[in-house]
């Protein structure tokens, strides 16, 4: 039996037999790596040499946590609503989502419009680069080796596995991101929406569409 | 500041060069040509910053490389793209 299967929780069903209850595997017991225990030493150390504390490490991941997709998905339905919006989106994306209240840090953001012509996906072949200002952490598909290599080398297919077909006549265009850019994509207003409020829209718009593995539907 | 080098519309060729270090410029991509879409400005040299060196800035750009030109056997349409954020210091007038 596999490691990963005695995560599942099937154990507290069972009564061991030789006299006492074992509490069931944790998630967290897992053997840590060599860079996870090194991340866990030097955090420690910052703390001991005061130059950060312990809640000033917890707050700041707090903060992380509480970034969702739920961010980009407005900046997308404010795009679709309001055109002068979309333009500064488009030229200037850092200050764009820095008007709705959520500023980049220290990378650049860009936006890709996908359109009748040129359907748009992003990627980080060499990591996990990814616009986390706006849909939080990434998913584990997107840091996954099989992904990076594939969708650069055979986007088409691995769109398929994804159930989104794109048909020849449109472009499909793979970014890279290797530097200080970040990319999202902002999907086509679908049809049939028309009559629906920003708020509305902005419920329609998923995390995938975002990152251009899928298309929104009304 | 280093001089930008290309313009939208310059046809480059990424070096085909395997130094070791920390290089942000994807060996699929590397001999590999393409066309210069968008110029980002000027950016730390993640090649010098990796090992807390100080470097001069580079100009990023975002070059176009069709699918086909890439991989030979490539399905799908002729115009399918990757674009890659690439460092000035790895691009050359083929």
């Amino acid at each position: 039996m596999s490691q990963h299967h005695h995560e599942h929780d099937h154990h507290h069903d069972h009564e061991h037999s030789h006299g006492h209850a074992h509490s069931p595997p944790q998630p967290d017991d897992k053997v840590h790596s060599y860079y996870q225990i090194l991340g866990v030493a030097l955090k420690e150390l910052l703390i001991e040499k005061g130059v950060v504390t312990a809640d000033e490490v917890r707050a700041a991941i707090e903060a992380r946590d509480m970034i969702t997709p739920a961010h980009g998905a407005k900046v997308v339905a404010r795009a679709w609503v309001d055109p002068a919006f979309r333009e500064r989106l488009m030229s200037d994306a850092n200050a764009a989502v820095a008007e709705l209240g959520f500023p980049m840090n220290t990378t650049e953001l860009v936006a890709l419009e996908n359109t009748d012509e040129v359907h748009n996906v992003v990627v980080c072949t060499l990591c996990s680069c990814y616009p986390r200002e706006l849909l939080g952490l990434p998913p584990s598909w997107y840091k996954s080796r099989a992904y990076r290599a594939r969708i650069v080398r055979e986007p088409r297919e691995v769109l398929a596995e994804f159930g989104t077909l794109t048909p020849d006549s449109v472009e499909l265009r793979v970014h890279d991101s290797t530097a200080d850019l970040r990319y999202l994509v902002v999907p086509q207003r679908p049809a049939g929406s028309e009559s629906l409020s920003e708020d509305e829209l902005a419920a329609l718009v998923t995390r995938d569409s975002m990152i251009g593995v899928t298309t929104v539907r009304a | 500041m280093p001089l930008e080098r290309f313009v939208e519309g310059d046809v480059v060729r990424v070096r085909e060069d395997y130094p070791i270090g920390h290089f942000r410029t994807p060996v699929y991509i590397r001999g590999k040509t393409g066309v210069v879409t968008r110029r980002f400005g000027a950016y730390g040299n993640p090649e010098t910053l990796a090992f807390n060196l100080p470097g001069e800035k580079k100009h990023v750009y975002e070059v176009r490389f069709r699918q086909v030109e890439i991989w030979p056997d490539y399905k799908g349409s002729e115009r399918d793209s990757v674009h890659i954020d690439l460092q000035d210091n790895w691009l050359e007038q083929p």
